[in-house]
């Protein structure tokens, strides 16, 4: 017999699907919750972290962490060279860390949809002028080329943000390029431009949102590497200046210190870890569930 | 009837040029050429419904497509009601396409999947500026939905929730809201189910006789268009080779081809009598099409002549043209065969 109300119910969305996909998928799901502890870590350093981050205390001096012979429970991680506590400076240093990550992901695929949609919907030269750029962008190693830019810029929050977004809108170009081309083909394309749709209506209202799902997960999964480039700008000396808490910078404190006081850097790093596994993890998730090509 | 021509082809032509690489621009090759259409000439008077066959391949949806501008024409003229259409600024254009719409072959591609109803049905009310408020938007896009059988509690559902017949009237929906004059169907039963092209051949008739439209019919199906169409046009390899009432042209065709075609249509009265004239071959590639007549390389009454010249398309009273060599030579491939 069928339930009355199976019937009555609304068929779902092709979102409610692949949520549904998703949802099913608990190593993603997990990774989310990880991404999301980050997230609130950041959000509520001030009330979770249990020290000042920038107060020095020479007495605790590379102090080991509370497990560690000469341990206190009070610094569960353990202090750096200047005395500070490491478990303080990770969760300031989310801040940094998501912060930009996030910045950098929004300010590049805003350009790469703009830039991406222009090239692959109107072709021509406008395609021409947009795709050697591309090509001349990414003949460019990432990090040489962000440290130009930092050494030529001067460091700083927004000249970290510009020096990575420089280049990291390339990636969501070419994807959203390459979505477009196929999408622009499609008959429901073709039936806008028969009513006397604009150029403007068809890129933003007609393919966008059929090219949406795979510019996400991209820019999910570019997040995870964006954070390893801030903090390899950090690790540098490029990035965000002393004493702001940045996990680049703090594994480049440690680095003198590594063999007798392994925690200085090891801590920063493990963070830098979870976070990009974490972000990588739930990105191919969400892959696997909004993208259709990767269905089955 | 009225005999006023409301839209006017004449010699059209679209030819779709390769791209090449630098490679083969340095070696100066030159671009293979598709010619889709070539020279089409046809009137289609108001009120009635012209129904184009062909094979699939021979340019019938190309030439519907560069009618409307959607591919844009490579030489020729179409004029509507009066109005030059292959020269217009776009913002003209904008206008003219409120008139002109096109019914799409494929339900499942010509639908955005990430709009509901309401908003795919309701996108020419917007972009031409036909509603006063959204509560009027809404009720007309009611009005269109009811009167082509789907009901208002499926507005706001999305394409992939809709049978091939349903998203057809959906499609045909978003085509008549902006109250346009003349329609382009390409196709629109050939992929759906048998029982349900019926019912929207149907609802195309009635809408064209309530509406005051002008079709131009799309088909590969020669029952299709000759249970709807006034007069008929049968294309090959991007040309017209046959076209007048659709009486005229199905119960006594004079080009080879649309004899061959003909005899390809099954008789329920006459079972076993039906003589089939089986045409040998593919049809010939576009991009390297045939010297002369076009159709000479699969003509059983091919002779010399249609080797080395293109026959002109002749009169033949009532509005019967056709082009062949052979025409008057009182040969038919249903006689010999």
């Amino acid at each position: 017999m069928t339930n009355v109300a199976e019937i009555s119910r609304p068929p779902e969305t092709i979102f409610q699907q692949n949520l549904r996909n998703f949802m099913g998928n608990r190593l993603a799901v997990a990774s989310t919750a990880v991404v999301f502890l980050f997230i609130l870590l950041a959000i509520f350093a001030p009330l979770i972290a249990p020290h000042d981050p920038n107060t020095t205390d020479l007495f605790r001096r590379l102090q080991p962490p509370a497990w560690v012979e000469g341990g206190e429970w009070s610094y569960l991680l353990g202090c750096d060279q200047l005395g500070r506590d490491i478990l303080s400076r990770i969760i300031y240093g989310a801040r940094i860390s998501i912060f930009i990550g996030a910045a950098v992901i929004l300010v590049a695929t805003t350009i790469g949809i703009i830039a991406g949609l222009s090239a692959g919907y109107l072709r021509g030269w406008v395609d021409v002028v947009i795709s050697r750029l591309v090509d001349i962008l990414l003949g460019f190693p990432y990090l040489i080329f962000a440290i130009g830019l930092m050494a030529m810029m001067g460091p700083g929050l927004i000249n970290i943000i510009l020096a990575l977004a420089y280049k990291e809108w390339v990636i969501p170009c070419r994807v959203v390029r390459g979505e477009t081309l196929a999408t622009r083909e499609q008959e429901y394309v073709e039936a806008a431009r028969a009513l006397g749709a604009s150029r403007k209506h068809i890129m933003i209202k007609e393919i966008l949102p059929n090219i949406l799902s795979p510019v996400v997960v991209v820019s999910t999964i570019r997040m995870a590497h964006v954070i390893i480039l801030e903090a390899s700008l950090s690790f540098l000396g490029l990035g965000v200046q002393p004493p702001t808490a940045s996990w680049g910078s703090m594994v480049s404190d440690g680095r003198a210190f590594i063999l007798e006081s392994w925690w200085v850097s090891t801590f920063p790093g493990l963070a830098i870890l979870l976070l990009v596994l974490a972000i990588n993890v739930a990105g191919q998730g969400l892959r696997d569930a909004f993208d259709p090509r990767f269905h089955e | 009837m009225s005999t006023e021509p409301l839209l006017k082809v004449e010699n059209l032509t679209k030819h779709y040029v390769g791209r090449l690489s630098l490679a083969q621009r340095l070696a100066r090759e030159k671009p293979s050429v598709v010619r889709a259409v070539s020279d089409v000439s046809l009137e289609v008077r108001k009120g009635e419904i012209l129904g184009l066959i062909g094979e699939s391949g021979c340019g019938k949806s190309t030439l519907g497509r560069a009618i409307l501008r959607l591919h844009e024409p490579t030489s020729g003229r179409v004029t509507f009601d009066g109005q030059e259409v292959t020269t217009l600024d776009p913002m003209a254009l904008k206008d003219i396409r409120r008139r002109m719409q096109i019914i799409f072959q494929d339900p499942y591609a010509s639908l955005n999947p990430r709009r509901t109803v309401a908003e795919i049905v309701g996108l020419p009310l917007k972009l031409h500026d036909l509603a006063t408020s959204a509560d009027d938007l809404r009720a007309k896009v009611i009005a269109i939905i009811e009167r082509i059988g789907l009901k208002a509690n499926q507005l706001d559902r999305y394409p992939h929730q809709f049978s091939g017949g349903q998203r057809q009237r959906i499609g045909i929906a978003r085509a008549l809201i902006s109250n346009p004059d003349f329609i382009v169907c390409d196709e629109p039963v050939s992929a759906l189910d048998v029982s349900i092209q019926a019912q929207i051949i149907e609802l195309l008739l009635e809408l064209k006789r309530e509406m005051g439209l002008t079709y131009l019919f799309i088909s590969h199906d020669i029952s299709v268009i000759g249970y709807l169409a006034d007069r008929v046009a049968v294309m090959y390899l991007g040309e017209i080779v046959e076209m007048g009432p659709v009486d005229a042209v199905l119960s006594a065709p004079r080009h080879p081809y649309t004899q061959s075609l003909m005899s390809a249509v099954p008789d329920v009265d006459h079972p076993g009598h039906a003589q089939r004239v089986r045409l040998t071959g593919d049809l010939p590639s576009p991009l390297d099409p045939p010297s002369g007549c076009k159709f000479h390389t699969r003509c059983p009454l091919a002779v010399d002549r249609c080797r080395s010249e293109a026959p002109i398309s002749e009169d033949l009273g009532g509005g019967h043209r056709a082009a062949c060599h052979r025409l008057h030579e009182k040969l038919s491939l249903l006689e010999t065969a």
